[in-house]
């Protein structure tokens, strides 16, 4: 990935400001308004083609583009870590494009652009939250139809999302749906909040930051302004459950956090750690610790870089 | 070719844009997306070298080299309309087509609020495109005297207290009409000298009897 942008030399010398050009950026910007006025309807907009393939988040990317200025702090996030490929290389684009200052801290990023999770420290209203969708239309495995989903939103036509959740509660007994739940947003739109886990549903409700949603393939912005209503689709014998797990982080000891299975090793041994590593190390900067006590992981590091 | 022509040639083309294009016009849309993200908060726009003929204000004119273009039809009320130099500098500085009707605008730009139309006569979108709809840009003398309202909706964690001065006397009761059509409905940015707030269609609108 930073070898493709290498390869395309993409740099604040050669492109515009965030690499999109004036126009592209005002006619996202109005989409972003009107959004934000109508909160959970999917805006379409003329996505450009960009420096990345689709699975990327070129959605995102280019929300981010379109809000970001020269004195945003940006902090890059996949699966609630600062460091996968995908959001290195993502942040890495928006340092070689905009010359912003980036961080891993939660609370230091002005814009946040992220990918499956939500930050577990609570967002301010300082902060944009930018989602990569990948399918932004929470009816099209019901409707493969634009025309038809587009209608089904115009009417509020929301029955068969609710016949699909309760076909659920028959066949296992509860809702089986983990990622991507659906959302009522406002009382009027029902909308996919990505791919997060519904574990981070919750802190979609009455967030203190505005919250951005770009799709590149399929072109479509949407948006959560601060403080809206933000509910998970459920039924009164039936409740919306957050996911739970059944112990808290081996490494930091964090309890009602999402936490990801890592693989210790050949034998099968695994251990659960908080997915959002900024978090964690936080919380171990602060003198929390897990049953493990250190983080495995760190000890091979020190391993490898001995060796 | 003579001074004075030369001169007539300079006194007829438009006054400059953005002195910083790029991130002037960036800062001008993050003001505009916190206005309509937390309705009825005062955003404050920095420092603009801008210099738009009369009587466009500083902040109504860097709205639209913001956000218009040739594809955003503009709307103008009588009095721009009716100003050569205005439509002009709009003209050169965003290729926007200037509309006749309301309903037809993308965008419209209000300097004189007694000659805003009825609000329903804008674009309120369709139940299958809500978004396409007339963003009113309204040019107002300042956002702390006149007659209060009370905001409540997206954006606002309780409600917040609004108010704008000057606005015709229909304006809230029309206001009002405006966002019972949620999730149709126009959204309002008001511009006065330096400073944005924003009114979109889903705020819901009280306390007009006070
Ligand atoms: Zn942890």
């Amino acid at each position: 990935m930073t070898n493709l942008i290498e390869a395309q030399d993409i740099s604040g010398e050669h492109y515009n400001f965030a690499y999109l050009d004036e126009q592209t950026k005002r006619m996202i910007r109005r989409a972003i308004l009107k959004g934000i006025a109508i909160p959970g309807y999917q805006v379409p907009f003329a996505a450009r083609e960009m420096p990345m393939p689709y699975g990327w988040g070129t959605g995102g990317v280019q929300v981010t583009a379109a809000v970001i200025g020269k004195d945003d702090c940006l902090k890059m996030i996949d699966q609630g870590s600062d460091d996968t490929t995908n959001a290195v290389a993502l942040r890495n684009f928006f340092v070689e494009t905009t010359g912003v200052g980036t961080t891993t801290k939660t609370k230091d990023a002005s814009i946040i652009q992220t990918r499956h999770r939500i930050p577990e420290e609570t967002l301010t209203k300082d902060q944009v939250l930018v989602y990569q969708v990948p399918i932004p239309e929470p009816l099209r495995f019901l409707e493969p139809r634009e025309t038809e989903t587009r209608k089904m939103h115009a009417l509020e036509e929301y029955g068969l999302m609710h016949v699909k959740l309760y076909e659920d509660i028959a066949k296992f007994g509860h809702i089986a749906t983990a990622y991507a739940y659906p959302v009522m947003v406002q009382g009027r739109y029902v909308m996919d909040p990505s791919p997060t886990p519904k574990f981070d549903n919750p802190k979609m409700d009455q967030m203190e930051a505005l919250q951005l949603f770009g799709a590149g393939r399929e072109k479509r912005i949407y948006a959560i302004p601060p403080h809206t209503n933000v509910v998970s689709l459920d039924f009164e014998d039936h409740p919306f459950e957050v996911t739970k797990f059944e112990q808290p982080c081996a490494i930091c000891g964090a309890e009602n956090v999402y936490l990801d299975e890592v693989i210790l090793d050949n034998d099968g041994n695994r251990m659960f750690v908080c997915s959002d590593s900024d978090f964690c190390e936080d919380r171990r900067a602060a003198g929390h610790v897990g049953l493990l006590g250190t983080n495995p992981l760190d000890a091979d590091k020190t391993t490898e870089e001995a060796e | 070719m003579s001074t004075q022509a030369t001169a007539s040639i300079f006194a007829r083309a438009p006054a400059p844009g953005f002195s910083d294009p790029v991130h002037n016009a960036q800062s001008v849309f993050r003001a505009a997306m916190n206005a309509m993200a937390q309705p009825g908060t005062i955003q404050q726009l920095s420092d603009l070298a801008l210099t738009p003929p009369a009587p466009l204000s500083v902040s109504a004119t860097a709205l639209v080299l913001t956000l218009c273009d040739y594809d955003t039809p503009l709307w103008l009320d009588a009095d721009l309309a009716a100003n050569d130099v205005v439509k002009n500098y709009i003209r050169f500085h965003t290729a926007a087509p200037f509309v006749e009707s309301p309903a037809e605008a993308s965008f419209a730009l209000v300097a004189n609020t007694k000659r805003l139309p009825a609000i329903a006569s804008f674009a309120a979108g369709t139940s299958e495109y809500p978004d396409r709809s007339t963003t009113i840009i309204l040019m107002v003398e300042d956002l702390k005297t006149g007659q209060g309202v009370t905001l409540q909706g997206p954006g606002i964690k309780t409600e917040k207290q609004f108010s704008v001065s000057p606005t015709p006397p229909v304006f809230w009761q029309q206001m009002q009409d405006n966002s019972r059509l949620f999730p149709l409905g126009v959204d309002v940015i008001f511009a006065s000298d330096h400073q944005l707030a924003g009114i979109p269609r889903s705020s819901q609108i009280s306390g007009l009897e006070a």
